[in-house]
């Protein structure tokens, strides 16, 4: 029952972000120089065409009036139609989520497979050759910009092995997850040092604690005391880190999604504001608002299953 | 607390010669140096000590517990005939919490805080006794009642933080008997815990070695904790032993300058009355990496003179009813 | 510290030469580490900073020398117009380290200053710091970089302005936190009873103190926004062509990925070379800070 309770407080403490979020949005895209309209119609449109069109898209009324219209239409989940594509937002929207959700996804699995057995690793093996290597792996990986790991993944695999598809997204199920593998590793690696820096911290400390001594000192073996014992005590640390970076990701995976022309939200921002494309610019904006806000939700719920002494 | 008849039965448990050093960014750094050690059956020993003095880390490293950058250098550690030292990770891994169990300072830390009490307890039996998870559900609550906890089934569903620091000492008490162990390593086991509790979980241990025949290692640098519980005493300083001998020996006719300190120190209540002042040691506690040649004592002890540079650091024939390290007092 | 003449007789000489060994060698490899870092910086900044007195042109197109692989003449090969990719790549480099070095100190110290302030008075300056704080970091940065470089029009400036905009906030976050604890201290106690006046006491007395971890982290935040910049420009924000910048000719070279693969990789390895030196510094530095400030003994 405390649960409900608590995330309805969250909900409703979250609102005035979004507010802030969106009105910022709005501002921001409208100081930009640049009309759509014209944009749309090209240079050699008349005055007439232009306002004429102006007032069927309702870009004449007064600016607050706009994001109040916006912020009414909101609520009802009703976004309202693209400037420049003619379609209704919502399904815009919600074909490019399932891309980019399903790349998120992806993403942060190859990136846990990479940043959970090397810090185990690193941890248990600490200062030794093992431990370094680790270490100077996170390094390199951190180091590496996500497009050059992309363009490198390509090269090799996609063009010179010729194994995965360098572009788009498959139809049927198998062809949409290969097409996915390649920009997921790409993300992987650039979420994995991070992952691993903060899990191999956790993890010292946590091997070094009292009650992982008392509980070999009851007989319990090794495999037992690390992976229940200690990657339990663990996870809250790697949690927090992979929550902040997930909410960085949703509107960041931009890049990844350009090398490998993958239509998400991301590359819908992008050319959404280069055409000036209003409505959907907010519109995404809140949606991004929305899903950081959600992610963190989900991160502090999760402290509370994992730690008994943390209580909401 | 009775004489032991010494070397009459074979010691349970004979540590030799035992060396433990450690080795990090800071220098090499022996912890505890020739140590030597032997306890029989039914009977408490008592290591007393300042912090630092390395009677803890002789403790772990009965059950292999050095924790790295530390390790075991030399000597050997001997458990009813086999060799613990060279012992494989799974022999070590049989004996602890079946035939040697542990006890810690700090019950708040000893426990993980994620999992339920109960759940912990479970999980020793069933590793290492193999009970099918209802036996061991049952025999859990009856260890707790054991040790003197209240409504024992309610407080398996507990989390440690839930619980107080003597509760979760009597839980960590349960857990160390639950296997009935022949030995119990006691690391400070009240000094983190309040005056009052302290005394019962004294008690309690000591009902629970005379109801099995227990014998028990107890730590600490409490003079009245140990002088009141253990058989014999073990005086260490600097890791090196200074005094050892039968409890009431050491206690009443302290031979070592150091012992003598250390006694001095403590407030007496049972001459009250009698005034007085309290004295304590000397000096600085002892800076393991930087300790002079021949006793480690020099540097705070009033009897010191050139000769003390060069002696061996050993018990003298006194030793076993009551041996001293210092062979120019008393 | 014990040496190896001072061995005690019933240690044997191998276990002692072990032990000692690992004592040492600990702070050895920390001490290799840092070095090797320091090295890569400065190679990779003297060699950027005399990419002049190379003569080679870099935007100067030639092309009788279009594609060629690595060699004597072209280490890194040249690209789709004949341009030497090496000479680019240096002189992309005093744009990309400069832009590192630059918006990461100017968000230290305003970062540094904004969270000793808030940290050390709280209230509703405190409010307002942290608000700002977790608005800037929880706004889409693309959103905002676009935004930006649309008003600013395409070039340097918006990239500047958009990072500037951003990084201050993890240092204000930092140092709030290490103030709030910092408070509490006896020597900070002390000062107070003293008398001495609050800007005394932030500038004269913290501020030292915060310093330490802000410089740690500074070091992982220039490798961070020299990403950045690569990614904008590989974008086509940032830097537009024929200025060289790291992120810029490997966003070139993914037209010719399959016939000239040395344009986008090799210079992608020297960003992460770069990245990987001032890492090495930023974790030798801990190390070294973390010892003198909490090593006991």
């Amino acid at each position: 029952m405390s649960v409900l309770i608590y995330m309805s407080r969250r909900i409703i403490q979250s609102i005035p972000v979004l507010i802030a979020v969106t009105l910022i949005a709005f501002s921001l895209i409208h100081l930009v120089p640049g009309d759509p309209v014209r944009l749309m119609l090209g240079i050699r449109a008349s005055d007439e065409a232009v306002a004429i069109l102006r007032e069927q898209l309702g870009l004449d009324k007064p600016l607050p009036q706009q994001y109040i219209d916006f912020v009414v239409n909101a609520v009802r989940l009703d976004f309202g139609q693209s400037l420049f594509l003619r379609a209704p937002i919502n399904e815009l929207i919600a074909a490019r989520a399932k891309n980019s959700l399903s790349l998120l996804v992806f993403s942060v699995l190859v990136s846990l497979l990479i940043a959970v057995p090397l810090a185990l690793l690193a941890a248990v093996q600490r200062n030794r050759p093992a431990d370094h290597l680790v270490r100077l792996f996170t390094t390199i990986t951190f180091a590496m910009p996500a497009f050059w790991t992309a363009l490198l993944l390509v090269l090799i695999f996609g063009l010179r092995l010729r194994l995965f598809p360098t572009s788009g997204l498959g139809r049927g199920p198998a062809e949409y997850l290969i097409s996915l593998t390649l920009p997921s590793i790409t993300i992987g690696f650039y979420l994995a040092p991070v992952l691993l820096r903060s899990l191999r911290a956790s993890l010292i400390e946590t091997l070094s604690a009292e009650f992982i001594e008392a509980a070999r000192a009851r007989g319990l073996s090794e495999g037992r005391v690390l992976f229940k014992h200690v990657l339990r005590n663990s996870l809250i640390a790697m949690i927090t880190v992979l929550g902040v970076n997930i909410g960085f990701l949703i509107s960041g995976a931009v890049v990844i999604e350009n090398v490998f022309s993958i239509p998400g939200m991301g590359s819908l921002m992008v050319t959404s504001i280069v055409a000036r494309d209003y409505p959907v610019v907010v519109a995404l904006t809140l949606v991004f608002g929305v899903a950081v806000i959600f992610v963190n939700l989900l991160v502090d719920l999760s402290y509370a299953i994992l730690d008994p002494r943390i209580r909401l | 607390m009775s004489e032991h008849a010494l070397g009459h039965d074979q010691p349970m448990l004979e540590i030799t010669d035992l060396t433990i050093g450690f080795a990090d960014a800071r220098g090499i750094v022996l912890a505890a140096d020739h140590i030597n050690l032997k306890l029989h059956r039914n009977e408490t020993l008592g290591l007393l000590g300042e912090s630092g003095c390395g009677k803890s880390v002789t403790l772990r490293s009965i059950l292999g517990l050095v924790p790295y950058p530390g390790e075991v250098i030399s000597g050997s550690i001997q458990w009813q005939g086999h060799s613990l030292r060279d012992a494989s990770h799974r022999a070590l891994e049989r004996v602890r919490g079946r035939e040697i169990s542990m006890i810690f300072q700090d019950p708040t830390s000893c426990l993980n805080p994620v999992f339920t009490v109960g759940s912990q307890i479970v999980e020793t039996l069933r590793t290492r006794l193999n009970m099918p998870a209802k036996d061991a559900h049952q025999r859990s609550v009856e260890l707790l009642d054991h040790v003197g906890i209240p409504s024992p089934e309610q407080r398996l569903k507990l989390y440690p933080h839930q619980l107080s620091g003597g509760m979760r000492q009597r839980i960590m008490i349960a857990i160390a008997i639950a296997c009935e162990p022949q030995l119990l390593l006691a690391d400070e086991p009240t000094t983190a815990l309040d005056v009052t509790i302290q005394d019962q979980i004294l008690n309690l241990l000591g009902m629970l070695r005379q109801e099995t025949g227990m014998s028990m290692i107890l730590v600490s640098h409490d003079v009245g904790v140990v002088a009141q519980n253990s058989d014999r005493i073990i005086i260490m300083y600097a890791g090196r032993i200074m005094e050892a001998g039968t409890t009431g020996e050491v206690i009443y006719h302290p031979r070592h300058p150091y012992t003598r300190g250390l006694l001095a120190a403590v407030p007496s209540l049972d001459r009250a009355g009698e005034r007085r002042p309290l004295t304590s040691i000397p000096g600085q506690p002892p800076n393991l990496a930087r300790l002079p040649q021949g006793c480690p004592f020099q540097p705070r002890c009033a009897f010191a003179r050139p000769e003390c540079a060069t002696i061996p650091v050993e018990l003298d024939r006194g030793y076993p009813e009551h041996g001293s390290a210092c062979p120019f007092v008393d | 510290m014990n040496t190896p003449d001072s061995i005690p007789s019933h240690i044997s000489k191998a276990d002692w030469k072990r032990l000692y060994n690992r004592s040492v060698s600990e702070r050895r490899w920390s001490t290799y580490t840092l070095w090797v870092g320091v090295i890569i910086v400065l190679v990779t900044t003297i060699l950027s900073l005399a990419a002049p007195l190379s003569g080679i042109d870099p935007t100067e197109a030639d092309l009788t020398q279009v594609l060629l692989p690595p060699s004597w003449e072209h280490p890194f090969g040249t690209d789709d117009v004949g341009r030497d990719i090496f000479t680019r790549v240096l002189y992309a480099g005093r744009l990309d380290l400069t832009f590192g070095v630059v918006t990461t100190y100017i968000s230290l110290v305003i970062g540094l200053v904004l969270g000793a302030l808030a940290g050390y008075f709280g209230g509703l300056l405190d409010t307002i710091v942290m608000r700002a704080v977790d608005l800037v970091i929880s706004f889409p940065f693309i959103v905002l970089i676009l935004a930006i470089t649309a008003i600013t029009g395409p070039g340097l400036l918006g990239a500047y302005v958009g990072v500037l905009a951003v990084s201050w906030a993890l240092y204000a976050r930092l140092t709030r936190g290490e103030m709030l604890a910092l408070r509490e201290k006896q020597y900070i106690m002390n000062a107070q009873t003293l008398g001495y006046s609050a800007w005394r006491i932030i500038f004269v007395h913290s501020i030292p103190n915060l310093l330490r971890s802000n410089l740690v982290f500074s070091m992982s935040d220039i490798v961070l926004n020299i990403l950045t910049l690569a990614s904008l420009s590989y974008l086509g924000l940032g830097v537009s062509p024929p200025t060289p910048e790291w992120g810029e000719i490997v966003a070139q070279g993914q037209r010719s990925l399959r016939t000239a693969w040395w344009i986008s990789t090799l210079p992608g390895l020297v960003i992460v070379l770069v990245g990987v030196g001032f890492s090495l510094i930023g974790d030798g530095l801990a190390d070294r800070l973390s010892e003198d400030g909490g090593g006991a003994s």
